[in-house]
């Protein structure tokens, strides 16, 4: 509530900056998530049921730009702090420098819902319950640096504090638990935050860049008190850096995407320690093309490969289920318009080759006017019982959106 | 000697303007249709209106730099204000005259720059009924062009240029061009399909001089065989206004610079 109290302040305030150009807009939305195989762990039927509005201010005097937008939402299950800032920052441009303060989304890499250099925040859950794009990230409070020297662009993120990404709720997903007997449980956040450095240039003709993060894994890992007879469970975000790099540019008739990062779990390097998620490395291999008017194809290929797999094996408490050293994932994306791009129809698929984890997501959206759409899709999940996918099995669901937009 | 020379001169002008190509004549409607003045700037209001006289707006700034002369390198950004839900979107196009272009789209949803694939130029722009060739340029050499006749728009006297496709890369069979002969640019012109039907009819409805560039400030493209039309107004058109190489780059395609669009 803080939050929507500074934003209120703005909307108010705002005006009074004398010769700023100040626009305000915003929207009117509905969302509903219907289960299609199984009710929530709560009971309830639908995975998501509410009705939203967002106001955002856009103020911008010379160099100075100010940006709020904010949400206020009624839940209809149940939930009654969804109302919330979810970006709000001011703006500083120089000449060959920027600043960023406050709340804002910060996406790294070139992936398509799959993340190797994009260590932000998300909303797993907003995906899963077929929420709109927007609500995948999750803002962070932080200062943003950019400077754009001749011989290449920085750009600098520094949070003071560590904001997580969401995942499902667990009265709404049935979410994997190898220690379901064990209620007493407790969360603990980093108590600092994080840094990331991004550079990129163009390098004949391909974007290419670097990234650079110090912080914390986003999901939370679960550590019992006891492998044998545990009686209480603490989740906490490991420590994490991360190296990578992309390059992306024209190849044949397509665009090319090349990605990799090093996870370096500084928390186990020695990968001792199975609650901990082992060292990795990441690689994501993708293409788009548009073979004929108005469709678009993507195709990406991602890897997995655990660092100290033996000593993950040997550390691992017997029952747990246990994860290969290379993972391969296969991903698809087809985008077709129809009727003067007012009509869209798009499909996400994701396969995990070995245990089978996937994610299906068709999605149809309509404009009907250019103020109103509305779009109709669905989540299929599939896998094995503790995959990231799998377990959600029972969590398919059929989604409608409805937006007006001001 | 020299009113010999003169006489000379006198006698071989008429001649060669006779002799202007097919070819030639594309080339400088292009130069001066495409390429005027340094740079470029213009709000563009776009009204998609179908058969039943339904309307779509689609609303942006547009800004074009050329690297240099007419037919050469050019860099586009685009910044979007209407419809709602594609406001704060940007686009940028690095067009090169003999290859494919290099294409650009901020998604503000995500805050994500993502490089796009774009080797269909005869796609719809924005799903109008313009095509991104219509609104930045068809390679000169992808058709063979010849000047059929002569014929007057209104109240211009005009070159009626048919152009043929040489590969089989456009969605029409073949084209004519009318095209002014005072200042090149082009007033009307008639697409044909592949099986030789009219298929779609563009217009230059309101020129106006910029700066002492001509220019084509309404225009109109429909479909003939849908109904459906496309009318573009271009806003505050502005010409040599000194746009800085480095606005087409990821950084100001994430934050449009508000002294650019308006």
């Amino acid at each position: 509530m803080p939050q929507l109290a500074v934003l209120c302040a703005v909307l108010m305030l705002a005006p009074l900056a004398a010769q700023a150009e100040v626009t305000l807009s915003g929207f009117l939305q509905q969302d509903t998530a219907a289960n299609t195989v199984a009710a929530n762990p709560d009971g309830r039927h639908a995975k998501w049921l509410e009705e939203r509005a967002q106001l955002k201010l856009d103020a911008s005097d010379g160099a100075w730009r100010l940006l709020a937008k904010g949400d206020f939402a009624y839940d209809h299950l149940g939930r009654q702090d969804q109302s919330e800032l979810r970006e709000g920052y001011a703006d500083y441009v120089a000449g060959n420098w920027d600043l960023r303060i406050g709340r804002q989304v910060i996406t790294w890499g070139l992936g398509d819902l799959t993340f190797v250099n994009d260590v932000f925040p998300k909303d797993h859950e907003a995906l899963f319950a077929g929420r709109p794009l927007e609500y995948l990230k999750r803002g962070v409070d932080a200062v943003k640096l950019g400077a754009y020297p001749e011989f290449a662009n920085f750009e600098l993120v520094l949070a003071p504090g560590f904001r997580e990404s969401r995942i499902p709720d667990v009265r709404r997903f049935h979410l994997y638990d190898p220690m379901p007997a064990v209620s007493n449980r407790e969360t603990i956040k980093p108590g600092q935050g994080d840094v990331g450095l991004r550079i990129y240039r163009d390098v004949a003709g391909y974007d290419a860049a670097l990234y650079l993060y110090r912080g914390f894994q986003r999901t939370p890992s679960m550590r019992p008190d006891s492998k044998t007879a545990p009686a209480k469970i603490t989740y906490f975000y490991p420590q994490l850096s991360t190296y990578g790099a992309s390059v992306s540019g024209r190849a044949g008739e397509g665009v090319l995407s090349l990605e990799a990062a090093y996870y370096d779990s500084r928390q186990d390097r020695s990968g001792n320690d199975f609650t901990i998620p082992n060292s990795q490395t990441r690689l994501l291999m993708g293409y788009q093309i548009q073979p004929v008017e108005d469709l678009s194809l993507g195709f990406q290929y991602y890897v997995e490969q655990m660092h100290d797999y033996g000593a993950y094996l040997a550390a691992l408490p017997f029952g747990f289920p246990v994860e290969k050293r290379w993972s391969h994932t296969i991903t698809a994306r087809l985008t077709q318009f129809f009727l003067h791009q007012t009509l869209r129809l798009s499909a996400y698929a994701s396969y995990k080759a070995g245990d089978g984890d996937r994610f299906i997501n068709p999605e149809l959206r309509y404009s009907f006017t250019d103020r109103v759409w509305g779009a109709v899709g669905a989540n299929v999940f599939g896998g094995k019982p503790w995959g990231p996918f799998g377990q959600l099995s029972h969590d398919d669901n059929l989604y409608f959106q409805m937006r007006y937009e001001f | 000697m020299k009113p010999y020379w003169l006489l000379l001169i006198a006698a071989l002008l008429p001649l060669h303007a006779l002799a202007l190509s097919g070819e030639e004549a594309m080339k400088k409607s292009q130069a001066v249709f495409l390429y005027p003045g340094k740079d470029f700037k213009a709000r563009v209001v776009m009204k998609l209106i179908n058969k039943d006289g339904q309307e779509r707006v689609r609303e942006m700034t547009m800004l074009r730099k050329n690297a240099g002369e007419a037919g050469g390198d050019q860099k586009y950004f685009m910044y979007f204000f209407q419809p709602a839900d594609v406001k704060d979107m940007s686009f940028m196009i690095y067009k090169y005259p003999a290859k494919d272009d290099d294409r650009w789209m901020f998604i503000p949803a995500i805050n994500m720059v993502k490089r796009i694939a774009a080797q269909d130029n005869r796609s719809s722009f924005v799903g109008s009924d313009f095509t991104y060739e219509d609104v930045s340029g068809r390679d000169i050499e992808d058709d063979s062009h010849v000047i059929e006749r002569e014929e007057k728009v209104g109240n211009r006297d005009c070159y009626v240029v048919k152009s043929t496709p040489k590969i089989a890369n456009a969605d029409f069979g073949h084209k004519f061009t009318w095209v002014d002969k005072a200042n090149f640019l082009p007033l009307k012109e008639e697409q044909f399909d592949k099986k030789g039907a009219r298929y779609k009819l563009f217009a230059a409805e309101e020129v106006t001089e910029v700066k002492g560039f001509p220019t084509v400030i309404k225009r109109s493209m429909k479909n003939l065989q849908t109904g459906h039309r496309t009318e573009v107004s271009y806003l505050k058109t502005d010409y040599d206004i000194g746009i800085e190489d480095s606005l087409f780059s990821e950084r100001f395609l994430r934050q449009p610079p508000r002294k650019w669009v308006d």
